[in-house]
């Protein structure tokens, strides 16, 4: 293998690795459940998009051409929002608390009501 | 908003696209074989499974749509490093919001797309959109619907709701024509 294709690969790795742990820091280190979901949705798609990078990097040039991991990443990029979605809703249905400073908390009671909630009809 | 495919037996073009590039990526290999038997499955996979969906709005302007997926994948690298700097300095200055976003949009396709990427996005992740589908009455004309996100740093209210809907929401009205 080429020297400096260790280094790229060597980047990408380090690269990918650090941004999954900063979301890992921020899961633990935020104050509430709103703002720690944060870091997992965010930092962790280009934390896995970059280990990927660097596997793909690698594999082609030991060997055949690599591109599998590209479809890791596409599905990765589809079912994070929609994972985070997911939580927080499941959050706001069990009215779960925001720390006080949060601004906009009003806006939430609308987003909460459900069928079960209107009058029924007469 | 168009609903009816142009040819019968290509119910939904791009999709069969992305399957025939899925099926050539898992395979690692643009030989015939591969490329006629991924050819074989995008065409009779969405015409199998045509009577399980519901019927989606298709894609009027793909070459806007591509530029709308770059952009998209731009900003989720300014988004990792924006958060990953929110994260790492201090708690303290950090302004947390629910903010709420008119939507334009009004079928349940382009929403999807526009709430994904407001949570892929800088510093907002899309909670909820209400009122809820369920709450909606047929036949009756559709209510104003809004967009819940949170926000992690909330600066200016006003010019985040603007650049939601100018930068994601108006290329999604033109991609779908509605």
């Amino acid at each position: 293998m080429q020297h400096w294709m260790e280094w790229a690969v060597a980047f990408f790795l380090l690269l990918g690795g650090s941004f999954v742990l900063i979301g890992s820091i921020g899961l633990s280190r935020m104050p509430d459940f709103f703002m720690r979901l944060h870091g997992p949705t965010k930092a962790t798609t280009l934390g896995m998009g970059g280990i990927l990078l660097g596997s793909i990097f690698f594999f082609s040039i030991s060997g055949d051409v690599s591109v599998h991991e590209l479809l890791i990443t596409i599905f990765l990029l589809i079912t994070a929002p929609i994972s985070a979605h997911m939580l927080i809703k499941t959050a706001l249905h069990h009215k779960l608390k925001a720390i006080d400073k949060t601004a906009g908390l009003d806006n939430i009671h609308p987003a909460q009501q459900k069928q079960h909630d209107r009058q029924p009809k007469p | 908003m168009r609903f009816k495919p142009k040819y019968r037996w290509l119910p939904t073009p791009y999709r069969s696209m992305l399957l025939l590039l899925v099926w050539l990526l898992l395979n690692q290999s643009v030989e015939a074989v591969h490329l006629f038997f991924g050819s074989v499955l995008a065409l009779v996979i969405p015409l199998l499974t045509l009577r399980f969906r519901d019927p989606q709005p298709l894609i009027e302007r793909p070459v806007l749509a591509l530029r709308y997926i770059l952009r998209v994948f731009g900003d989720i690298i300014t988004a990792n490093a924006q958060v990953a700097v929110l994260i790492l300095g201090p708690k303290r200055r950090l302004n947390p919001a629910f903010v709420r976003v008119p939507l334009d949009l009004q079928h349940e396709l382009p929403i999807t797309i526009l709430a994904s990427t407001v949570s892929m996005t800088p510093g907002t992740v899309s909670a909820e959109i209400y009122p809820s589908a369920e709450l909606l009455v047929p036949g009756e004309p559709l209510p104003q619907r809004w967009l819940l996100i949170h926000v992690l740093n909330l600066s200016d209210e006003a010019e985040l709701v603007a650049s939601i809907k100018q930068r994601y929401e108006a290329p999604l009205k033109e991609i779908f024509q509605c």
